[in-house]
């Protein structure tokens, strides 16, 4: 009895620790949703549908999902001409934001853990620095 | 029953999201009968932010990503002696404008994105320079916003003399608005006044306000990227980037509040309020506002003879619906609304001005320059 006490008070303290600890993907997450406000929010909206026609989404996206290098090459270096998003084509220019690696990182982990969208594979500074334009 | 199911959801859910409650009751038309083409002038540009007009009929273009060219005799030169530009989210470098007295003093005034100062980061900064041999002689920086930040948003920009020669700027609140646009201690969300050399007139509004930053002119600015002098009146009117909807056009007048973000028509990103009020004593109502936004940048009164029928309208560039809007004005308040030139195939429209030729020139993200031709020219 006392052992089964002891086994639970110390699975009570195995969730605790884990729950209070956050890894480092959900730091950078962390970090990315505060980058995605500051340059991502005015065009793809808090919710990351972005804007019919105009500003292709973000959330549920099939292209973010499954082009991963081009989209952090897109955030990196800016993005122009047409892509096609859930079957939709747009063509827009998004201009070069300026940020740093880490920066896209960052944000790339946010988005791809966003709104639905799951990503296991923690974007890192070493893989956005060697993507170039 | 499954399908009203649906339907319903799809009311609530657009409701949730987009319910704008202030919608622009004037909406933007197609144009009936258009007498004028665009036709691209200056090709091969990314974000032509700033033009001006030299008296020889050539033209200063800036690049957001810190290029000034010098565009003569169709060839596009690079110009050198460009300050440091902290090229980040939506700034880089900016407007230019001619000193109203340059062909005698050469003055040139352009905003960029400066890493100047302390901080990580950066802010608005106004600079006047001389051309010679294109190069950017005798620099001075008349006006450094502080403190510097690494927010991306929010940058203001334009710049504008008025008849008396004062020189106007506007500075965004770099994504602070909750404590940069109301407070007149602090830099950002606030339209500028100062003499030709950067000197502070003797009667601006705040001179005698403790701690107050005294080149403000009018404060409570979200980010007003549209300034231009009304030749009629002499008034500055501004335009200024709402958040969800709720972009304005403003009559700057001194000492003014404008009241961002205490009012607004607009909502957060997210479709919900941040403010229950539109009205507040003490706080300037728009001439006009936009809702859903157009994200207005650079605007102009139209006086040419070359466009009969478009004479003291204005004219604002559209960045997110990427056209030209044309907005019939009577008695300060806009009767009509026309949508120009949205098939260009570019990215934002990003200025608008009207050349010493007569002519009408705006610029298109991606494209370049294009100028408005009479059809029966």
């Amino acid at each position: 009895m006392r052992l089964f006490f002891l086994g639970l008070l110390f699975t009570f303290f195995s969730i605790f620790t884990a729950v209070s600890q956050t890894s480092p993907l959900q730091e950078s997450i962390k970090r990315g949703s505060e980058i995605y406000t500051d340059f991502c929010m005015q065009c793809h909206l808090s919710t990351g549908l972005g804007q019919e026609d105009i500003y292709p989404p973000l959330a549920k996206s099939d292209y973010l999902m499954t082009n991963r290098e081009a989209s952090i090459r897109g955030i990196k270096f800016g993005q122009q001409g047409e892509m096609v998003v859930n079957g939709k084509t747009y063509n827009n220019i998004m201009s070069p934001l300026g940020l740093t690696d880490d920066e896209v990182a960052d944000v790339m982990n946010y988005i791809t853990n966003s709104w639905g969208n799951t990503n296991d594979k923690m974007v890192t500074i070493e893989e956005v620095s060697k993507i170039k334009k | 029953m499954k399908q009203y199911l649906v339907l319903l959801s799809v009311i609530l859910y657009s409701y949730v999201s987009y319910a704008q409650p202030y919608a622009t009751k004037i909406l933007a038309e197609d144009p009936v009968n258009l007498n004028y083409t665009a036709e691209l002038v200056i090709p091969d540009l990314n974000v032509p932010w700033g033009m001006a007009f030299l008296p020889d009929g050539s033209m200063l273009i800036t690049e957001r990503t810190g290029e000034l060219y010098h565009f003569k005799n169709g060839m596009k030169t690079s110009v050198e002696g460009v300050p440091d530009v902290y090229v980040r989210g939506q700034g880089g470098l900016m407007d230019i404008e001619l000193h109203p007295d340059y062909p005698n003093n050469g003055w040139i005034y352009f905003s960029y994105s400066s890493p100047e100062g302390e901080g990580e980061g950066g802010n608005t900064a106004i600079m006047r320079a001389k051309l010679s041999d294109n190069m950017l002689v005798d620099k001075q920086l008349l006006y450094k916003a502080v403190p510097n930040t690494k927010k991306g948003q929010h940058w203001g920009s334009r710049i504008e003399f008025d008849n008396d020669g004062y020189l106007y700027f506007s500075i965004g609140e770099r994504g602070e608005g909750s404590y940069n646009a109301q407070d007149i201690t602090r830099d950002g969300g606030k339209i500028y006044r100062l003499k030709d050399d950067g000197s502070i007139p003797k009667d601006n509004p705040f001179i005698t306000v403790t701690n107050a930053k005294k080149a403000i002119f009018s404060y409570g600015h979200r980010n007003p990227q549209g300034l231009v002098k009304n030749p009629e009146t002499g008034e500055i009117w501004e335009h200024e980037h709402g958040p969800m909807g709720g972009d304005e056009i403003n009559i700057i007048h001194k000492g003014k509040n404008y009241g961002w973000q205490v009012i607004s028509y607009g909502l957060n990103y997210d479709g919900t309020k941040f403010t229950d009020i539109t009205k507040k004593e003490g706080m300037e109502q728009p001439v006009f506002y936009w809702v859903p936004s157009i994200a207005p940048c650079g605007m102009i009164f139209v006086t040419s003879d070359k466009y009969p029928d478009w004479k003291g309208n204005l004219l604002v560039c559209s960045l997110k619906f990427k056209y030209l809007e044309r907005l019939v004005i009577e008695d300060n308040k806009v009767v009509k609304r026309e949508k120009l030139f949205g098939d260009l195939q570019g990215g934002k429209f990003r200025n608008v001005r009207q050349g010493p030729d007569g002519y009408i020139y705006f610029a298109v993200e991606g494209k370049g320059i294009y100028k408005i031709i009479p059809k029966n020219n």
